[in-house]
């Protein structure tokens, strides 16, 4: 569980901007908080879950998240739930219609973009749900402006009657900036629900009255957020251009062109657009600085208003100062010095000049030491003729080395369909192919669980591997219903997977709990049910090595002289193991062979005894006289 | 230091070796000098092994929360290869103060990749001013790995715009509060980095 440490007791706080939106919507009254974990928007829970008379939970999906604050604002109560941008995308269904209804109790949307996709399988701009369900977005620029946005966010949603969008990214999530906070004010409606089934109950007559009512809110807040405090000029000397920004690109222009004039939309959405027009008659060049998609450009230009904008600047990734720069130099007719192409260079770190650490490697994201995931790879990787559809989560680091044992990931949960689809669109020279699907906990409760009813209703032949962690790994091993505890760490259900895949069609005898480090009986139930043509299910039953109730055992170590260098255990990928000298040998039959010879880093290891059981020569063995620090 | 200039620390190291922590510790310690200070990290999936790199940057008023390349003024390396990789993000004139302690990743172990022969020499032929140390071994040493990233703050001490004693009482006032059997070992620690500093 990532530790949250309390806020220090001084007037000056510390804050990431997760903690700022946590603290906004608990001083403006919010009684109830809900989301699915997701990076970068994660912590926005927990740091909500801080505040007893603030109810939270960690939903199952971030629809449900949606839902449980839907409910919570007709109810009468101001509402959150926080997800990442695909999380919305889940949403959204549920956001499609409730535009249509209206609010209670203000209800938000804090929507995190991963901008240069940190951990992410797609960079999406969520910017657009404003313009698609037509309500407003705001966008912070730092830590402060998330935390009073979110309090203005709930008067906004109130005043004009719509769920309101706060369009937070990476750099406003995972900043730590300066936040002066206040008291909690409480709120609530003191009819509490009103039954009003023209308005909430959306079958097409009645939504049918509820559009034109839509429509006439949008135009309402269109000469609402012109003018408005929270869109205003900055005024600069040098006006051979003046910068249309919001969210996290105010700072950056700043930092790049402090002397140059700019308008800050922190009311992004409807687009004050004659403040917009009225500004670029004061500068040479309108430029928009918009990170992701041509968004407010595109709009600006159908106005009618000359501006710049992807053209010049990239249209992946963060716009920070050193990738403003060349590109707006160009635009100023200014040497520009060789470099990177702009539309290459992704993230502020990006290098500008030729230097050694260019050729340097990489370090890219591994499994933990002792993961229960190991073990599954390892017999994946020996398997042969699989096609393997695999879903969100730290087990899609499976399709990287030394496993290699992944084959497609998309969204959570699309492991089950893929899985059939593989299954049912299969051609002549596939047809002994065996289709296994890989998923965690956490994403077939999500999303997983409906495709697998599919698979099962729909004579599926697919060997599935549900991987109970019993945790959210991937963004830090938050709790769900496998955990058996709920946001809070207190007991709760605990979700039995055999009766729930039993009860979604799958024969008894197809269901197997497996141990992943027993790697014997693990490949053994693998071969067997990956040649039965039905759908089984091969269920790990070992924690998440990142929850607090993970037992860590002895470390074990290498005994130099016995090890052979035959290299089988580094096939399990487990980062505590490493290389520590290379040697050719040439065999009796003339073929040379690579041997490798290894450690084992004591301090990491946690002794969960799965590299022993790839040990020929038994070579790995306890630490005698170990003690962990 | 003039008033409107910006300290900015680049702290890099590897998931799990407690970037985060020194980054937190400067930041908070640089708050309560009255500074605004930001501080971001990339770190996604950082608990599994990738690179953690964290800028601090304090001052009047702080604008990008990122560190422009070329424009940091103190280095913090936790990992040899680490801080080649992110030197040329220094100023001129800038100091990389860098931890001798290899750490190999698994695309090493592998074979995949190469590790470099020798990253410190690899800084100083670009003319960066550097000290290098084994803060691992010191770190052992004490009787405790963890140090490592206190013994690192120490070896920073007498880079900042506030004295070395300001940075010292931040970090052992959080032991004080937190885990107060520590305090004596974490300022040995802090010591004997500012000591590993002077002689490297």
């Amino acid at each position: 569980m990532s530790a949250v440490n309390p806020l220090p007791a001084t007037d000056r706080r510390f804050m990431s901007g997760n903690e700022a939106v946590a603290r906004g919507a608990w001083e403006a009254g919010c009684r109830v908080a809900a989301a699915y974990p997701g990076t970068p928007s994660t912590e926005i829970l927990e740091y909500a879950s801080q505040f007893d008379d603030m109810y939270s939970e960690w939903s199952i999906n971030e629809k449900v998240s949606l839902e449980v604050a839907i409910g919570a604002s007709l109810a009468g109560s101001r509402a959150i739930c926080a997800m990442k941008h695909v999380g919305l995308n889940v949403a959204s269904d549920a956001l499609m219609t409730q535009t249509l209804i209206g609010v209670g109790g203000g209800l938000v949307i804090a929507v995190a973009d991963d901008v240069g996709l940190s951990s992410s399988q797609n960079e999406q701009d969520s910017r657009f749900w404003g313009r698609f369900a037509h309500v407003p977005v705001l966008e912070p620029a730092d830590s402060q402006e998330a935390y009073e946005m979110t309090q203005y966010a709930f008067e906004l949603s109130e005043q004009f009657d719509t769920p309101v969008i706060l369009r937070m990214t990476t750099r406003i999530c995972h900043v730590k900036g300066v936040v002066t906070p206040g008291e909690r004010k409480e709120f609530e409606l003191a009819d509490g629900f009103k039954k009003d089934p023209s308005r909430m109950v959306m079958t097409p007559s009645n939504a049918k009255h509820r559009i034109p009512m839509m429509h006439a809110r949008e135009e309402e807040m269109k000469k609402f957020t012109e003018g408005h405090e929270l869109n205003v000029v900055q005024d600069g000397s040098d006006k051979r251009i003046g910068f249309v920004v919001s969210g996290p690109t105010y700072m950056h222009v700043q930092e790049a062109y402090p002397e140059m004039p700019l308008i800050k939309l922190g009311l992004s959405y409807p687009v004050p657009m004659e403040q917009i027009r009225e500004f670029s008659t004061q500068v040479d060049q309108l430029v928009v600085v918009e990170e992701v998609e041509p968004i407010l450009e595109t709009e600006i230009k159908a106005a009618g208003i000359t501006v710049h904008g992807k053209e010049v600047l990239p249209r992946i990734g963060e716009l920070a100062a050193n990738v403003l720069r060349p590109a707006i130099g160009k635009l100023l007719g200014e040497e520009v010095p060789e470099q990177a192409p702009v539309a290459e260079t992704k993230a502020p770190e990006v290098q500008l000049q030729i230097n050694p650490a260019d050729n340097l490697f990489p370090r890219p994201p591994t499994m933990c030491v002792a993961c229960p995931h190991l073990g599954i790879y390892y017999c994946l990787s020996k398997i042969p003729k699989t096609s393997i559809s695999g879903d969100i989560g730290c087990y899609t680091l499976g399709a990287g080395h030394p496993w290699n044992a992944l084959d497609t990931t998309i969204c959570m949960g699309a492991s089950m369909g893929v899985a059939l689809g593989l299954d049912k669109g299969r051609v002549e020279a596939d047809k002994d192919k065996k289709i296994i699907a890989v998923i965690g906990d956490s994403t077939f409760m999500h999303m997983g669980m409906q495709g697998l009813l599919d698979i099962t209703y729909n004579r599926g032949n697919v060997t599935i591997l549900l991987l109970d962690n019993r945790a959210v790994g991937m963004t830090g091993g938050q709790y769900n219903p496998a955990s058996g505890r709920d946001i809070h760490g207190e007991e709760s259900l605990r979700v039995d997977f055999p009766k729930i895949c039993e009860a979604m069609g799958v024969k008894p005898e197809r269901i197997h709990e497996v141990n992943p480090y027993e790697l014997p009986s693990l490949f053994k139930t693998l071969r067997t049910e990956t040649k039965v043509e039905d759908t089984s299910v091969i269920i790990t039953n070992q924690p998440c090595v990142l929850v607090d109730f993970y037992k860590h055992q002895p470390a074990f170590t290498v005994i130099e002289d016995e090890c052979t260098g035959c290299k089988n255990c580094l096939d399990l990928g487990c980062p505590a193991i490493s290389v520590t000298r290379r040697e050719t040998v040439v065999k009796p039959n003339g073929k040379e062979k690579e041997l490798a010879f290894v450690k084992i880093d004591s301090q990491a290891c946690t002794g969960c005894d799965l590299c022993p059981k790839t040990c020929g020569p038994d070579a790995i063995v306890p630490l005698e006289g170990f003690s962990r620090q | 230091m003039s008033e409107n200039t910006t300290t900015n620390i680049l702290v890099s190291g590897i998931g799990g070796q407690g970037v985060m922590t020194a980054a937190e510790i400067l930041s908070q310690t640089a708050l309560a000098q009255g500074y605004d200070v930001k501080k971001t990290e990339v770190a996604g999936m950082a608990q599994r092994g990738g690179v953690v790199t964290s800028h601090v940057r304090f001052g009047k008023r702080v604008l990008s929360p990122a560190i422009p390349p070329g424009e940091a003024d103190i280095l913090v390396g936790f990992e040899p290869a680490e801080a080649l990789r992110w030197c040329t993000q220094l100023r001129p004139n800038g100091v990389a103060m860098v931890n001798r302690f290899k750490q190999e990743p698994p695309v090493v172990s592998l074979g995949l990749f190469d590790y470099p022969d020798d990253p410190i020499g690899q800084i100083q032929q670009l003319g960066i001013n550097i000290h290098a140390f084994d803060a691992g071994a010191i770190a052992r040493d004490l009787g405790n790995f963890r140090l490592v990233n206190t013994v690192m703050l120490g070896a920073i001490a007498n880079y900042l715009p506030f004295s070395s004693d300001i940075l010292k009482n931040e970090i052992l006032d959080r032991f004080r509060q937190k885990k107060p059997k520590l305090v004596e070992i974490n300022e040995r620690a802090f010591e004997a980095g500012q000591a590993a500093e002077a002689a490297s």
